[in-house]
């Protein structure tokens, strides 16, 4: 027996608008283009919207999203590429978009700074051009900074950034998972916990990997109210590259931990054909949602 | 003359016409606010209100069962259930409508003794909270139970009011200065079980379910008792007098006595009872020796007004088992668990029977001046309610 939600139907993807498992692969490099003197501009466009969405069967929650989907797109980019993010915010309340990276105190989407030149905090209705180069290189997130701050982020207002090394990396199997989950009381805890927003997806559907094939785990924690989560597999090890700001690994391990706003890169290879499971060995949120299986054929 | 008789008939003949006007305007409102729509008393804004009450938690290998109930103005729907922190797979998912109850069952490997936290997540995403102190199995109700709690009420209700009751000789030798007092000693043990029923079902009443009332409903319970047996009484009294019998005055108060404690002993065994089905009881034979003590003083109650009559056996007997079997009944209840309201309403009715007999007796403490509260009898009344607070330590359930 394993925790699981009552039988019966399933989360709607349809009416959400996304769907856990096709988020795994689905990385938005947005247009690009070459600029003069060869380097490459992208330019991205993010929608913040209110929007009511099903997180666990028969459970809504009233989200606040990125694009329509929470987590909000993983955006993709090449260390060096120009980076354009046009936000404009459709939502009811005030909204930013604070990127970790390295880039100036006008595109760091904090309120209070920078509302002279039509930045700081996006008011309704408002829209904003974030621009910066993309460096480092690594795994990091993105997220709301508009205060009360965890309310903003907890309510869905995050996502994945890749920045791809200059010299790229090993062909492989790539996967996106946004550790994150869902005060829907409002008590300040959370009651469901996840890997891209729907509790127990990949348990009822293992992710389907092959054999001896490199498949990398692109990791991020977005989990508001609980200070550390972590990620731990099964029947295997893996190599765990923090924030993934190195070409070489810290650890051989199956378990990592990560505080709120950590991530990284985890590397493995199944040499056994069969399910294995992967959770928080948090085991609390283990069993309230954040439980899924690989599927090695 | 005719023509004035006519007058009154056509005077008096419209007055259940004249009754019924209002309804019939109120139907009419009525009517027309439902063709209207209700201007003005659309949808109510805001969200949803989830009040849900639990109100049976039963175990069984492998399984917890709740009964919810819908105490709140909007339709509930449980989505989830977690128990200690785990999403668990669970039947009777969907929606409860305002009043309703549904039940869910949980398959969950539940250890005895330890506790449970179990969290329903409503389709709001609201919480549902309940726990479980101690886990035990919850007795199957068949018929080996029913024949324990029978056998559990027989001994804390009919045998110790029945062994109380062979004071009757001893009532007969005191002079009718002590029986005053004696009286008045049974009107202490009486508010005493009276004022412990009404704070019980209060407390009862408080934890469960609010959608029929709540406490409202001991105090429903008790009014309702009361006047109840007041008609019961001035009825007895009118027959009596009709048969123009000399009457035994002291048959009479013993039987309102009987009925009254018998009311209360029915919440004692609802108290068992329920207690029982909770795991929260230890048949222990401290326990029921502490019943008995406790409720041999209400064998006294019982007789202490047929000091100067010689009633038969058989009507004692009568009267014993009225005080005494409705333990049995209530244990019956108390387990099969009826909703906590029909435990706080049966309560109430304890108390409300208590204070009628209290009315009853209080004149029959008067002495020849016609003073109640001598010094004699206020001892004796705090006698009474001090003997049932010492005996009541022993058996807090």
């Amino acid at each position: 027996m394993h925790a699981a939600f009552a039988d019966g139907p399933e989360v709607d993807h349809r009416a959400n608008g996304f769907e856990p498992t096709e988020m795994l692969r689905d990385f938005d490099y947005g247009e690009a283009r070459r600029l003069p003197g060869g380097r490459t501009l992208r330019e991205y466009s993010i929608v913040a919207r209110d929007k009511e969405i099903e997180v666990a069967p028969g459970v809504s929650y009233p989200a606040w999203t990125y694009n329509g989907r929470v987590p909000g797109p993983t955006l993709r980019c090449t260390e060096g590429d120009r980076v354009r993010i046009r936000f404009t915010n459709a939502s009811d309340h005030p909204h930013t978009i604070h990127f970790h990276g390295i880039h100036s105190a006008l595109m760091d989407g904090m309120p209070g700074i920078g509302e002279a030149q039509g930045g700081g905090q996006i008011e309704k209705g408002e829209s904003f051009d974030y621009e910066f180069d993309a460096e480092p290189f690594g795994t990091h997130l993105y997220h709301c900074h508009v205060s009360p701050l965890a309310a903003h982020i907890a309510k869905g207002l995050y996502g994945a950034l890749i920045i791809d090394p200059r010299q790229g990396r090993p062909p492989a199997d790539e996967l996106v998972m946004v550790m994150n989950a869902f005060d829907t009381n409002f008590d300040s805890t959370n009651e469901l916990y996840a890997v891209n927003t729907v509790g127990f997806h990949f348990q009822r559907h293992p992710i389907q990997v092959r054999r001896d094939e490199l498949v990398r785990v692109h990791l991020v924690n977005v989990v508001e109210y609980d200070p550390i989560n972590s990620f731990h597999l099964h029947g295997n090890f893996f190599d765990y590259y923090p924030t993934g700001t190195s070409m070489q690994p810290s650890e051989l391990t199956d378990t990592v931990i990560q505080g709120q706003g950590q991530r990284g890169i985890l590397e493995m290879r199944f040499p056994n054909p069969g399910r294995y499971m992967f959770h928080a060995h948090v085991t609390e949120f283990a069993e309230l949602g954040w439980t899924g299986f690989f599927e090695v054929s | 003359m005719e023509a004035a008789e006519a007058t009154a008939v056509r005077r008096s003949a419209p007055a259940w016409a004249l009754g019924l006007l209002p309804v019939a305007l109120l139907g009419i409102a009525v009517a027309l606010l439902a063709l209207l729509g209700g201007p003005g008393l659309g949808e109510r804004n805001g969200v949803p209100v989830e009040e849900i009450a639990i109100e049976r938690t039963e175990l069984r290998p492998g399984l917890i069962e709740l009964t919810i109930r819908n105490d709140g103005p909007d339709p509930v729907e449980i989505a989830q259930v977690s128990v200690n922190d785990a999403f668990i797979p669970f039947d009777g998912a969907g929606e409860t409508a305002r009043l309703g109850s549904r039940a869910l069952t949980i398959g969950y490997p539940w250890i005895e003794g330890e506790a449970y936290e179990i969290v329903l997540l409503t389709s709001t995403g609201g919480t549902v909270e309940t726990a479980i102190g101690a886990a035990t199995e919850t007795p199957d109700l068949d018929l080996g139970f029913f024949g324990l709690m029978a056998l559990l009420g027989i001994y804390v209700g009919v045998i110790p009011v029945s062994i109380g009751m062979v004071w009757l000789p001893f009532v007969r030798r005191v002079g009718p200065g002590a029986l005053r007092v004696l009286m008045a000693f049974t009107i202490g043990l009486l508010a005493f079980l009276g004022v412990d029923a009404v704070l019980e079902g209060i407390e009862i009443a408080g934890a469960g379910s609010q959608a029929f009332g709540g406490s409202a409903l001991v105090l429903i319970g008790a009014a309702l008792a009361y006047l109840g047996l007041a008609a019961v009484d001035a009825h007895m009294r009118a027959r009596r007098r009709a048969a123009r019998s000399a009457g035994a005055p002291g048959m009479h108060l013993a039987l309102l006595i009987a009925v009254g404690i018998g009311l209360h002993n029915l919440g004692e065994g609802l108290a068992i009872g329920a207690a029982y089905a909770a795991g929260a009881l230890a048949l222990g034979t401290f326990l029921v020796v502490g019943f008995a003590i406790h409720n041999t003083t209400e064998g006294l109650a019982i007789v202490a007004p047929l000091a100067e009559e010689r009633p038969p056996l058989r009507r004692l007997l009568l009267l014993g088992l009225l005080a005494g079997a409705p333990a049995v009944l209530g244990a019956w209840i108390g387990a099969a668990a009826f909703s906590t309201s029909v435990i706080a309403l049966l309560l109430g009715v304890g108390a409300g029977a208590i204070v009628q007999v209290i009315v009853q007796i209080a004149p029959s403490i008067r002495d020849h001046a016609g003073r109640a509260l001598t010094p004699q009898n206020v001892a004796g009344i705090s006698a009474g309610i001090g003997v049932l607070y010492v005996t009541g330590l022993l058996i807090s359930v």
